[in-house]
């Protein structure tokens, strides 16, 4: 900006003879020089700054951000503790103050069966499961005891999304104050970089929260969902373990429809039922399929349906490994049919686009039944996922 | 009456326990206000020069005030942006009823009420032809459109 009006140059102004020229700095006199001393100094002492402390300037605005995250981390954790509390009160009406037991409760663990000899690892797996379902469930029944069944894996699913949220708060917590404690730029750098993953998956923990304690379905039940429209209507009865079949006629064929249990929070135990399924057919199945909610890819749209072969279930694997050995034992086909979704898709209420998706998904059960069999063969449907809110 | 008074809690949402800290606001206040004093000297200055130098000297002040302003500014905006995102929202979720009677297809639409599951014949019949109607869904519809790349 030029804030001297007139004449072009200083020169012009003063009919100096040509060639001969005055600097600004001299005609504004000392004061316009101080400043650009004063600026041109700072640049260097910036300059100095930076070379030296450069990076410890870039770990410090890592650990603001990392700080500001684990703000909201603690601030989730803590409104998941209060809705486990108020819906353990709400609902159990219990005569002491379930905050202690509750408090007690998110610092559970499990410790995983030892590895070195990996021989029959899934069966001590499977048990350490049972026990520490067992143990969830004696609990809440403690915590609330005018709870009844459905409740009760309500609550345990709730308890089970507050532990999660602890968890995630205290490890970011810990390397947090390792980084800072160290000032090791890579220690708060690594942090850092996976926050994101971290912060969107406890987002949909506290989703679960919410749809945990109010019963409401969530996206991983979309295979419940599904079978549930093939059953309902149908007379139903238990398998082991917390899962139900019904036998349905479909396309000519005799379909053997599985799901957890609903309506309670519930995945079961789908490779137990369908391994007493199997048995209890002589193997004489002409094809298993198996409907799950899948991971989407970012790109991916939501509720798209997708088919493939394999066991589309997840879980710590015990259940993957019980029906793939039966499978293999009697040279049974399986197919798997997944809806899609994002993790906070999967455990936050249900979305449209999923609930939508169902109608897809039986057209495709349909289309593999009657290409991939002849009439009066055997099927059977499984339904993989959490039957919160999702009867049959 | 207790289903509702439920689903008003359900639906309401999660307030911020967090707000904007107080010395971080007092921080910006303080910078805030030597940025508008060192506007007004600025326009001072600039007003009753009587040299180029002064001139430069509210330039200065000018340059100086108005960045300090837009900086306070932008912080005390990223730290109201940082106290929304603690806000954990519950989404409104709807139950979808249908009459169980072939060629009825009547379908009523309502906000959750606890107890509520899909597949559950509920005791309430039909309004147009007293069937019995079950409800056969519960979801959230997501209003906002996700954002979409072109690759």
């Amino acid at each position: 900006m030029n804030f001297i009006s007139g004449p072009n140059t200083v020169a012009q102004a003063v009919s100096l003879p040509a060639g001969a020229s005055i600097s600004h700095s001299q005609l504004l006199g000392a004061g316009s020089d101080q400043i650009t001393q004063i600026i041109s100094l700072l640049s260097y002492v910036f300059f100095i700054v930076l070379i030296f402390y450069g990076q410890r300037i870039q770990m410090y605005v890592m650990i603001r951000e990392v700080e500001n995250s684990l703000h909201k981390l603690k601030h989730i954790k803590e409104e998941g503790r209060k809705t486990t509390i108020e819906a353990i009160k709400e609902i159990g009406k219990p005569t002491v103050d379930p905050t202690p037991r509750v408090d007690r409760f998110l610092e559970y663990f499990t410790i995983g069966p030892q590895g070195m000899d990996p021989a029959g690892i899934v069966y001590k797996l499977d048990h350490i499961l049972d026990v520490r379902d067992e143990r969830l469930k004696e609990e809440v029944k403690l915590m609330a005891p005018l709870s009844d069944e459905v409740q009760i894996n309500n609550l345990e699913n709730t308890l089970e999304a507050a532990m999660a949220l602890n968890f995630i708060y205290k490890v970011v917590r810990h390397y947090y104050i390792q980084g800072k404690k160290t000032l090791s730029l890579y220690v708060i750098m690594q942090l850092q970089m996976i926050l994101p993953m971290v912060m969107k998956e406890a987002d949909a923990y506290s989703s679960a929260l919410k749809a945990f304690a109010y019963g409401q379905p969530i996206g991983d039940g979309v295979g419940p969902l599904v079978v549930g429209k093939l059953m309902h209507g149908y007379e139903v009865r238990k398998l082991p373990k917390d899962c139900v079949m019904a036998t349905v006629p479909i396309e000519g064929r005799v379909g053997i429809i599985v799901k957890a249990e609903g309506p309670g929070g519930n995945v079961g135990k789908p490779g137990d039922a369908v391994e007493a399924v199997i048995e209890e057919n002589q193997g004489k199945i002409a094809c298993l399929i198996m409907i799950d909610a899948g991971l989407k890819l970012e790109g991916e749209l939501v509720g798209e349906v997708s088919e493939g072969i394999g066991a589309a279930i997840g879980g710590p694997g015990v259940d993957a490994y019980k029906i793939e050995e039966k499978l293999t034992k009697y040279k049974i086909p399986n197919y798997a049919i997944i809806v899609k979704e994002d993790i906070g898709d999967a455990v936050s209420p249900m979305r449209k686009e999923i609930h939508d998706a169902t109608d897809k998904v039986i057209e495709r059960i349909k289309s593999i039944i009657v290409e991939r069999t002849k009439e009066g063969d055997k099927v059977v449907i499984v339904g993989v996922g959490n039957s919160i809110g999702v009867g049959q | 009456m207790r289903m509702n008074n439920m689903t008003q809690n359900q639906t309401q949402a999660a307030p911020a326990s967090k707000k904007i800290s107080t010395y971080l606001a007092l921080i910006v206040m303080i910078v805030m206000a030597l940025a508008v004093v060192a506007l007004l000297i600025a326009a001072y200055t600039y007003v009753n020069a009587a040299t180029a130098e002064d001139q430069i000297t509210a330039a200065a002040f000018g340059v100086i005030g108005a960045v300090a302003l837009a900086m306070s500014v932008f912080t005390l905006f990223q730290s109201r942006r940082q106290v929304e995102q603690m806000k954990i929202d519950a989404p409104k979720v709807i139950t979808t009823i249908e009459c169980q009677n072939k060629g009825c297809n009547q379908k009523t639409v309502r906000e959750f009420q606890r107890g509520d599951y899909v597949y559950k014949e509920i005791d309430v019949p039909c309004t147009k032809c007293g069937g019995k109607q079950m409800i056969t869904g519960i979801f959230k519809e997501i209003k906002e459109k996700e954002k979409t790349y072109n690759v």
